[in-house]
């Protein structure tokens, strides 16, 4: 029971203390207006450039924007604890750490699909495109499952934040991989081979691949196949980070290093 | 006026000194903007490559102003935690004289991110930079700089009441990337665009910086962006003696 309260509470609590994100002031800008202009800047250049449609763009960056909560919010369960001085105190609790961290990403991903859906839906009505009505409820499941897998490699940039300070030129670093090799702005047939066999095992990749053909019209059933990959990207990059993080702490208590970065 | 100038000259540099030692303004400040670069170039590769010239200096000024919007934007809040905020208020020096090279040198790293730029699409898309007129690029070029620093300068004293300035800053980026021409066509925006294109100084800087490379008449729009330049920093002082004054009649300066 006391785990199921640490996985909810636990978890809502430490989104609402960390990040002091229910500011208007940096909620609206950042996570409201900043990727309606991230679409707009790359269906222009998409129209300059003349490559894809619109609608490309504009599932690619809604899509992608997730990577902004998701990534930056997860690596904060680390970097947001040191900087308030309670990093020690957290993880010298009995408490059990597969709830304590997963605990923390379930706000995140809540948070990351309400973004990259109101982008989805504000942006697809600025530029005027359409989809069908049938595919919505399969593109909603998608855009959870893609906040999941971003939530994920979030857990891996998390654990590196218990070696490095500077969190958030890494977190700036990753949503950059993700923006250039997951093919939201790029087709993958465009890219260089290995950047399209790199994307393959990132977050987002198989996400927006799905919502792109099921805004085309395919069946749910038909991108089934990409929605469970892009579920097995996020839960892998997932352990990889719960298993980092796990290994750090153990390296910071035997070495007295935990506040060294 | 000599004061004036040590002090504008002097406070440039050692910002500058500062903000290369730092890996969030200059590590980042250069591989940041290299990521939307790459996005863009590989646009223009699949689409319409006889564009990518033009998208590679564009690409380039973009990372001036990634240097620049959030940077500038969190300027005077960076003074407020390192608790030097009243004393450089305080001190007899005009406050605009102290800020103005901040937010100069913070566009003046992103000359690092122009050349990383440039030479990126050099090596990796075979973008030849191909230059017409050199004089007039390298004057176009730190005067666009300047200009940026100028519009940066007066985001700081406008956002100087809010603790949370970053997130503003942060959220003008991707608007001036998209409307300054940068990598767009101005003639692709609808015509109200237009209008609040030609009131920011990058776009004529870029305009500057593209006809010097092609061999076109780039001094009107020079003179144009250093005009606009000149307008935000006489807006910028009047702002910020108007907000000093009233930080100060209210005690709220530190926004505590």
């Amino acid at each position: 029971m006391s785990s199921v309260r640490l996985f909810f509470v636990g978890g809502l609590l430490s989104f609402r203390a960390l990040f002091g994100w229910l500011s208007p002031w940096i909620l609206i800008p950042t996570y409201v207006i900043a990727p309606i202009f991230q679409i707009l800047l790359f269906v222009y250049i998409g129209r300059a450039a003349k490559t894809q449609s619109d609608e490309f763009y504009v599932i690619g960056n809604a899509l992608q924007y997730a990577a902004i909560p998701c990534v930056f919010a997860m690596t904060n369960t680390i970097a947001g604890e040191r900087y308030q001085n309670t990093l020690s105190a957290v993880l010298a609790t009995p408490a059990k750490r597969i709830p304590l961290f997963v605990g923390r990403s379930l706000p995140v991903i809540v948070n990351g699909f309400f973004v990259a859906a109101f982008a989805f839906v504000v942006g697809g009505a600025l530029v005027g495109i359409s989809v069908p009505a049938e595919a919505v409820p399969g593109i909603a499941l998608v855009i959870l499952v893609t906040a999941f897998a971003c939530t994920g490699l979030g857990l891996t940039t998390a654990a590196v934040g218990l070696l490095a300070r500077d969190t958030a030129t890494l977190s700036n670093i990753v949503f950059g991989i993700l923006l250039v090799f997951t093919g939201a702005n790029v087709a993958l047939d465009d890219l260089p081979g290995w950047m399209s066999t790199l994307a393959q095992g990132l977050p987002l990749t198989h996400g927006i691949e799905a919502a792109r053909r099921l805004a085309d019209g395919a069946s749910f059933a038909s991108v089934g196949g990409l929605l469970a990959a892009e579920a097995l990207v996020g839960l892998v990059w997932g352990m990889v980070g719960y298993t980092t993080i796990r290994a750090l702490e153990r390296q910071s208590r035997i070495h007295a290093t935990l506040e060294r970065a | 006026m000599t004061r004036a100038a040590r002090l504008l000259g002097m406070g440039w540099l050692f910002h500058v000194k500062m903000l290369t030692r730092s890996s969030f303004n200059g590590v980042l400040g250069i591989v940041y903007p290299l990521f939307f670069a790459t996005v863009a170039f590989f646009m223009y590769r699949a689409g319409n490559a006889d564009a990518l010239f033009y998208a590679s200096l564009g690409a380039s000024v973009m990372g001036v102003w990634a240097a620049t919007s959030t940077a500038a934007g969190a300027a005077l809040q960076r003074e407020r935690w390192h608790g030097t905020l009243e004393l450089l208020v305080a001190a007899p020096a005009n406050f605009a004289l102290v800020l103005l090279p901040v937010t100069i040198a913070m566009a003046t790293i992103g000359l690092y991110s122009m050349a990383s730029t440039l030479l990126w699409g050099r090596i990796l898309f075979g973008i030849h930079v191909h230059v017409e007129h050199w004089l007039l690029f390298c004057l176009s070029v730190p005067a666009t700089v300047v200009a940026i620093g100028m519009l940066g300068f007066l985001l700081a004293v406008s956002f100087v009441r809010y603790r949370t300035a970053w997130a503003l800053g942060n959220l003008l980026e991707y608007p001036v990337w998209l409307i300054c021409g940068f990598l767009v066509p101005l003639t692709l925006f609808p015509a109200w665009v237009r209008p609040i294109s030609w009131a920011l100084a990058p776009t004529w800087g870029m305009q500057a910086i593209r006809e010097s490379a092609q061999g076109g008449t780039p001094i009107p729009d020079l003179l144009v962006c250093i005009g606009l330049g000149l307008l935000y920093t006489a807006i910028g002082v009047a702002v910020v003696d108007r907000f000093l004054r009233a930080a100060r009649a209210r005690a709220v300066l530190s926004l505590t």
